[in-house]
């Protein structure tokens, strides 16, 4: 296998690997499906791992393509995940993070000091699945009303919201 | 105008219907719609002032960037839960006469999209004077639509459309001011205060009577 990565495919296995033996308590799990790398991360290592990976010169992931936030349901423990979708525009490589978060204690420290893009994706997942991201700095509603109560895209919440919206 | 208001206050049983007419036959005559395109409606409602369908003809195709020249809202398209209190901000800087058209299925009653984003029709906040079906609805209904209006507007009196007193509109919050939260919406764990968010208009108390 070939240490140069071909452009359209994943972070390659030696990567992976060199990942893995400098840092084993930041890439605590790997899964590899589909064509795709994805690394579980610790919360409390997130933030160091993404300063890591965008300044490691292997690695050079310097997009966030995005943050992704996701209910495993309302019986799963840990209940929620959020995924962070680097992109290397240098070498072509996409790699994935994911945290997991219980019900009772759903924050996770923001990276919008490594990826100021960071900031509105925070800011969604914070919206639609109540993830508070510690230290964003401007933790508010991005795309429901500044009102709104609940969060839309958890699995126990109902279709039509809570209660009629009125305009008061 | 103003006028018809003082006419009417000073001299309720003069004002004959002929005026009545008179006004009704101008104020049909020039409808001028308001700009609030909302989603796919929209287009259709665009395509009707083309040179193929011709809303010109029945006087309806100024469409004004601003609410404060435009007599009739044409609400075109799906209306979310975010956008309801702009939809109505633009509503109330309308000047009386004022009318509404809910364009299409979305508009009228939600259409297909019965979830918690979407308004489930837009007479939950503005009241309606013309519902169009259809999904969307084609030029000619909208010119439909409003031609109905145009008949609907000479049946009224300028008596109905007398402005809000001014010490009533000075109570309600300015149209459309949000509760908007400061810094974290994560702290924040109760619910703004409760104030009245407008004054209903003269045509919504009409109806509610």
């Amino acid at each position: 296998m070939s240490s140069e990565p071909e452009n359209t495919e994943p972070a390659p296995s030696p990567l992976v690997a060199a990942l893995q033996r400098e840092h084993p308590e930041w890439f605590s799990e790997v899964i590899v499906a589909f064509g795709e790398t994805t690394f579980i991360v610790p919360r409390e290592h997130i933030v160091a791992a993404s300063t890591f990976l965008k300044a490691w010169p292997e690695g050079r992931f310097d997009l966030l393509a995005d943050i992704c936030g996701c209910d495993r349901g309302v019986e799963e423990e840990p209940r929620f995940e959020v995924n962070y979708h680097l992109f290397s525009t240098t070498k072509y490589h996409r790699i994935r993070l994911k945290v997991v978060l219980n019900e009772e204690d759903a924050h996770v420290a923001s990276v919008t000091g490594v990826w100021r893009t960071a900031n509105w994706h925070e800011r969604e997942t914070f919206d639609l699945f109540g993830v508070v991201f510690d230290g964003h700095p401007d933790l508010r509603r991005i795309l429901l009303p500044d009102d709104w109560q609940g969060h839309a895209l958890r699995k126990d919440f109902p279709l039509r919201g809570y209660e009629p919206y009125s305009l008061k | 105008m103003g006028l018809e208001n003082v006419i009417a206050e000073a001299l309720p049983e003069v004002l004959t219907t002929r005026l009545d007419s008179l006004i009704n036959w101008a104020r049909k005559s020039s409808l001028w719609p308001a700009t609030f395109g909302l989603a796919c409606c929209a287009i259709e409602m665009m395509n009707a002032t083309t040179s193929r369908n011709d809303l010109a003809r029945f006087g309806a195709e100024v469409f004004r960037a601003s609410p404060r020249q435009a007599d009739v809202m044409i609400v075109s398209g799906r209306v979310s839960r975010k956008m309801a209190p702009v939809l109505r901000r633009i509503y109330d800087q309308m000047p009386e006469p004022k009318w509404v058209i809910s364009m299409g299925a979305c508009a009228t009653s939600g259409g297909v999209f019965d979830n918690y984003a979407i308004v489930q029709g837009v007479d939950k906040i503005v009241p309606v004077d013309v519902y169009i079906p259809g999904c969307p609805p084609r030029p000619e209904m909208l010119i439909h639509a409003v031609m109905m209006l145009q008949d609907k507007v000479m049946k009224e009196s300028v008596r109905d459309r007398r402005d809000i007193p001014e010490e009533e509109a000075r109570e309600a919050v300015v149209p459309g001011t949000l509760p908007i939260t400061d810094g974290s919406t994560a702290r924040q764990n109760t619910l703004p205060e409760s104030r009245p968010y407008t004054i209903a208009s003269r045509h919504e108390r009409r109806r509610s009577n």
